[in-house]
């Protein structure tokens, strides 16, 4: 898998080398999800009851804003015929480049979670569930949002394209990811939600490189 | 190097509406450096794309033998990689193992020592070139397929590309090279593969 092991290790350099566009991910993140108990009045009950969710749309649109460079960047210098050359098979450097996306947009958020739930006064457990489904959820995000901006690539007003494509397929995990922590807020585990976010993760992991793959090899025909 | 071959059979390509070229058909065998001739919009590169596997032709065939070296009119460098990230990189892409003293010495010959350590972005397009010298000079693909690689280069540019092509060919290398300039090479003779629109 040498493939994975180079598109990994550049595309994490080179996220590396410009922080400024993790961390307008994160702001971005921080910023919406501290604006909506300003909106919605400071009642603890109702903040308790809506911020599993306020978080997930946060988080899953903060994830979305890196996807648009995701391939175009590559496309438009020329690097990304480079990498179609590649001896190795397309999926895998698609796997690393995905890969390299989750670490420096999902894991980050992820991380950043628990912080922001406690803003909302969710329970310990609600925390836990929260942040294990962003942990599980995240990555789904980025494979999907993946295989959506291979297919939009050189397409004119390629973003509202991807926007379009993309945040549809998001909403199965959206619905599981606020479902667990929920359930977990009622008393009722956060098991069953987990488990098909984890079913999500590796039928994405599995079919997605391949798929952006032949939307890649479209794109530079 | 394996032996390397390059067949192109009856090959047509269009873009969009319009057929850029029908029936080109040629075969190059090992040491054989070629130039594809054609005003602009005459398919140049889109010959070369279909040569290199980038482009589905028509109709057609291309036959390969040999890894691929392609260099497009794209100069698929990262402007945030220095000279040297840059092409260890496309040194991994293609499955080679990057030893950093043939890098460097690669750049030396490329006149491009002094600014290893710069950012891609703060290199004149000349220099950037100069990056994909340096990538022929490390690159052992017995394929080059090379898309106007005279753009931007000095005098001192085009005779490092003369002698790379050379010593390319003297190994049993094949070239095909679009360019609407004579290539810099005195000591191998240079085949015409013209396009008319």
């Amino acid at each position: 898998m040498s493939g994975f092991g180079w598109a990994f290790a550049r595309d994490l350099t080179l996220a590396l080398r410009h922080p400024g566009g993790t961390m307008l991910t994160l702001a971005f993140f921080v910023l919406v999800a501290s604006l909506f108990p300003l909106g919605v009045g400071a009642d603890p009950q109702l903040l308790a009851r809506i911020g599993p969710g306020v978080i997930w749309v946060c988080a899953l649109l903060a994830a979305f804003l890196s996807l648009g460079s995701l391939f175009a960047d590559d496309f438009a210098d020329g690097t990304l015929e480079q990498m179609m050359l590649s001896p190795d098979p397309v999926f895998a450097w698609v796997s690393g480049k995905i890969a390299a996306h989750w670490m420096v947009s999902g894991l980050p958020l992820t991380l950043l979670s628990p912080l922001l739930g406690l803003q909302y006064g969710l329970s310990s457990e609600a925390l836990g569930a929260l942040a294990a489904a962003l942990l599980l959820g995240t990555p789904v995000l980025s494979l999907l949002g993946s295989a959506c901006a291979a297919l939009s690539l050189g397409a004119r007003g390629g973003g509202t394209l991807l926007a379009l494509l993309a945040l549809p397929l998001f909403v199965p995990v959206l619905i599981f990811g606020a479902g667990a922590a929920d359930a977990a807020a009622n008393g009722l585990g956060a098991g069953p939600h987990l488990s098909l976010l984890g079913a999500m993760l590796l039928a994405a992991a599995v079919a997605v490189p391949f798929a952006g793959a032949a939307a890649i090899r479209i794109a530079l025909d | 190097m394996n032996a390397a071959r390059l067949e192109v059979r009856s090959l047509a390509a269009s873009r969009g509406p319009v057929t850029l070229f029908r029936d080109v058909s040629f075969a190059l065998v090992p040491g054989e450096v070629a130039a594809v001739r054609g005003p602009n919009g005459s398919g140049k590169t889109t010959l070369l794309r279909c040569a290199a596997g980038l482009t589905r032709p028509d109709a057609g065939e291309v036959a390969r033998e040999g890894d691929v070296l392609f260099a497009g009119h794209l100069p698929g460098i990262k402007d945030d990689l220095t000279a040297l990230e840059n092409l260890a990189f496309a040194l991994r892409m293609r499955g080679l193992v990057p030893g950093e003293a043939g890098i460097l010495s690669a750049l030396e010959r490329a006149g491009l020592a002094a600014r290893r350590h710069v950012p891609a972005r703060r290199l004149s397009a000349g220099q950037r070139r100069r990056i994909g010298l340096a990538r022929l000079a490390l690159d052992p693909a017995a394929l080059w397929i090379l898309d106007e690689p005279l753009a931007a280069l000095d005098a001192d540019g085009e005779a490092m590309l003369g002698a790379l092509l050379e010593s390319h060919a003297g190994r049993g290398g094949i070239a095909l090279v679009a360019t609407h300039h004579p290539l810099p090479v005195a000591r191998v003779a240079v085949r015409d593969i013209a396009l008319r629109p």
